[in-house]
């Protein structure tokens, strides 16, 4: 594939300048591409970004403060830490506040599993652990200086106030330890950030703020949820009705609201049924749910359509009919992550293999040497089960059935007799990952280091594991191997406007979305699911016809006889 | 007793109007109905549900009517089972049919159906229609947010019960509508339920009654 491709550029560019020339103005640089190295800056990161930060439509704050003109924030400055113990000078609570959030905590504890999640302990199927990468992963960490799971929790002035607050869209993090000597260049070739500037623009938590990195989670543009990507730094109205600046213009916070640096939406624990509905104007919500604005009956009802997709809402969530696709506006996600060809060289360098080139033109990788082999999806229709809100995660003292297919990395409860519970829409994702063979368990690895077991640099799986789970103290057999893993992504981003909803002839059809469901849990008309109704039905109408005409036909035979 | 045959206004005008409007929303009510069910793919299924939604809750209405109107102009006797003449008409329909001979019922002041009809038509108001609307008010009020006491009745069994009843009424009307090509014609059937009049066999002591109380019934030609 790699070298059909990389043969084709090499043909087609002698052929003619105008071919070349039409082709690159259609959509420029459109051929498959080889790029060699390693580097994790796509040329999406920070370009969407520091585009949507000119946007159209800054509004004047509203803010009491303008932070450019106190003294205390003149600086100067030279480090984050700096900044922080500034503003925690004047927002003395904001420091205790923030102690207890996910986002520097990176723990959970879930109130109802007990299960100890978050993402210091959790393994996904991705980049699979944070846990002893941090030095890496922590560029989305909160805080200043986490360079390895030893991290100090209870220093205020560790955390990092202006990667939510900064609103240049200047501001940066970069790798809080030394990777291999491969990774070197991985994030080189930044300006230097100006401490002053950044710290004098804080205000309210814009989506560049939350997108740089809820954007990108898994490793790149709209990897790991498929319902946020960078498309939604400044989405079209059909792909995002509450986002787009031809829409409602909201940010993360408007529905994300917070009190005291806590808000509301967690993917531990969702709400998938909001018993708390409307809230009264200018109070703040502790759910992050469609129903919490619109509440369960949001369809008009002077129609009777309106009326019926009320009764609904009790078996539906919003997002299942609201969400027809994910991976909308050009920026694919993931659906399949092969790890089992990571390590291929190219003259001993690491390279990437771009051949998927997404609707905006953009080309994904579908092969890094560092991670493997990607496949990825646009306008995907989301798998549809029934969810009540509560996750279970397989975690690394999960032991498991290797025999039993593939692991569900994190499953969920629902059931259609359940009133809390409602059909959902998730973004599946497929991974094949190395577990331990020995102990039937995920594994930590290490990825990130200048060592010779970091997996990122030298590319041995066998090593990355041995020293992933030495260095946080969890047994490992020795022998590792691959497994196939699941894991479910609920899907809340990219209302489509209400033109845009699913057909109700999408679900209520023989072959519609929710057949699966449709196992007499739930009554779904549209599928002539009753066979034997239909049977019963078939035979008495055609019964009755065939009756009527074989009478009718006799009569007529006999009155021919007659008048002969 | 001699025997008079006059034309009689046997359908009044609002037993017309119900009959061909009840006709219309049956109609309306299987194709519709037909599609929400998935058999029937000529409409989409919002529009098909709105569209049964609407034609039930008329007639629901019109049925009110209609049974207040039965009950409290004794016309509900039309629809009471009789033995009388049962046996000839169903050997009519089984053999003297075949044999060109005439339809042995000779409707009369009292009895509008022959006694085939008139039980079908008992067995159609008694049990099809309702079942049909045992099932169809719930489901209705279930998707109207004020079924939840229904709940354990389950939407699929509901369901089950209106498709079977709507299959019932669907051979009702295919039988209906070839038996009105049995006896004299076809349009002498249609007829009586367009205009009103049909032939009629009364006594003397009917006809003195309808002379000098109901001369209205009798159709004058003009």
């Amino acid at each position: 594939m790699y070298n059909s491709s990389f043969t084709c550029r090499h043909l087609i560019r002698p052929l003619s300048l105008l071919l070349c020339f039409l082709h690159l103005s259609v959509v420029q640089a459109s051929e498959p591409e080889v790029e060699m190295g390693i580097s994790e800056y796509s040329k999406t990161d920070q370009g969407h970004a520091s585009k949507n930060n000119k946007g159209k439509t800054q509004k004047e704050s509203t803010s009491t403060t303008d932070h450019s003109k106190l003294e205390a924030l003149k600086g100067p400055f030279f480090s984050g830490p700096e900044v922080t113990k500034v503003c925690l000078e004047c927002h003395n609570t904001a420091g205790h506040q923030f102690m207890n959030n996910k986002h520097w905590t990176w723990d959970y504890k879930h109130p109802k599993t007990g299960q100890h999640l978050g993402k210091s302990v959790l393994i996904n199927n991705f980049c699979t652990n944070a846990r002893g990468n941090e030095g890496m992963c922590a560029q989305c960490h909160a805080g200043y200086n986490m360079t390895d799971s030893n991290f100090d929790f209870t220093n205020q002035n560790n955390m990092d106030c202006l990667i939510c607050h900064e609103s240049t869209g200047t501001y940066y993090k970069t790798p809080t330890s030394q990777g291999n000597e491969a990774c070197s260049i991985m994030f080189a070739g930044k300006p230097a950030i100006e401490w002053e500037k950044v710290a004098q623009s804080v205000q309210m938590p814009s989506r560049n703020n939350c997108g740089k990195c809820h954007f990108y989670g898994g490793g790149g543009d709209n990897v790991k949820h498929g319902d946020l990507s960078s498309v939604l730094f400044d989405p079209a109205k059909d792909v995002d009705v509450h986002m787009s600046e031809q829409g409602e213009a909201f940010t993360c916070v408007t529905c994300h609201v917070g009190e005291a640096h806590e808000w509301a939406g967690s993917r531990y624990e969702m709400t998938v049924h909001d018993e708390v509905g409307t809230g009264k104007p200018g109070m703040p919500r502790e759910t992050a749910s469609c129903e919490s604005c619109h509440s369960a009956s949001p369809h008009p009802i002077d129609t009777v359509t309106g009326v019926k997709l009320n009764s609904h809402t009790s078996k539906v969530a919003c997002e299942t009919c609201h969400i027809p696709e994910i991976a909308r506006g050009g920026v694919a996600t993931e659906v399949d992550w092969d790890w089992r060809t990571m390590g291929k060289l190219k003259n001993g360098e690491g390279f990437k293999l771009k051949e998927y080139t997404q609707g905006d033109g953009h080309h994904r990788a579908t092969y890094k040497s560092i991670k493997g082999n990607f496949t990825y999806a646009e306008n995907l229709q989301p798998m549809y089960a029934w969810f009540d809100g509560t996750m279970n995660y397989t975690t690394i003292k999960t032991q498991f059935d290797p025999a039993k297919g593939p692991i569900d990395i994190n499953s969920f409860s629902g059931s259609a007799s359940d009133p809390g519970s409602r059909i959902y829409p998730f973004k599946k994702m497929h991974t094949t990952q190395p577990y331990d063979k020995g102990n039937n368990t995920l594994v930590y690895m290490s990825l990130w280091g200048n060592d010779d077991s970091a997996l990122w640099g030298n590319y041995d799986f066998g090593k990355a594991i041995a020293a992933g789970m030495k260095k946080n103290g969890i047994p490992y057999s020795g022998e590792w191997g691959y497994i196939e893993t699941l894991s479910y992504w609920p899907v809340n981003h990219m209302v489509a406007p209400k033109e845009g909803a699913m057909e109700c002839s999408q679900c209520h059809t023989k072959e519609g979305r929710l057949s699966h469901l449709d196992d007499g849990s739930i009554y779904l008309p549209g599928t002539q699911k009753n066979k034997l109704l239909n049977i019963i039905g078939l035979l008495a109408i055609f019964g009755t016809l065939a009756g009527v005409l074989g009478h009718g036909a006799l009569r007529m035979v006999a009155t021919r006889m007659r008048k002969k | 007793m001699s025997m008079n045959m006059i034309k009689l206004v046997v359908f009044k005008r609002f037993e017309r109007v119900w009959h061909w409007s009840q006709m219309a929303l049956i109609f309306t009510l299987l194709f519709s109905g037909s599609a929400v069910y998935g058999v029937n793919s000529l409409m989409g299924f919002a529009d098909a549900v709105t569209l049964h939604t609407w034609a039930a809750m008329i007639l629901i209405v019109l049925w009110l009517f209609a049974t207040f109107w039965l009950l409290t102009t004794g016309q509900w006797k039309h629809y009471m089972p009789t033995t009388k003449h049962f046996i000839e008409v169903a050997r009519y329909y089984a053999f003297g049919i075949f044999k060109g001979e005439h339809h042995p019922y000779k409707k009369t002041f009292g009895r509008k159906h022959n006694p085939l009809q008139a039980m079908t038509y008992l067995l159609v108001k008694t049990i099809i229609f309702p079942a049909i609307w045992l099932s169809g008010i719930p489901y209705l009020l279930i998707s109207f947010g004020m079924g939840g006491f229904l709940n354990d009745l389950g939407v699929g069994n509901i369901a089950l019960v209106h498709t079977a009843a709507a299959i019932a009424i669907t051979v009702f009307v295919i039988a209906h509508v070839y038996l009105l090509t049995t006896g004299h014609s076809f349009v002498e059937h249609v007829k009586p339920m367009i205009t009103g009049y049909d032939d009629v066999e009364v006594t003397d002591e009917e006809l003195a009654y309808i002379k000098a109380d109901e001369p209205d019934l009798i159709k004058h030609n003009s």
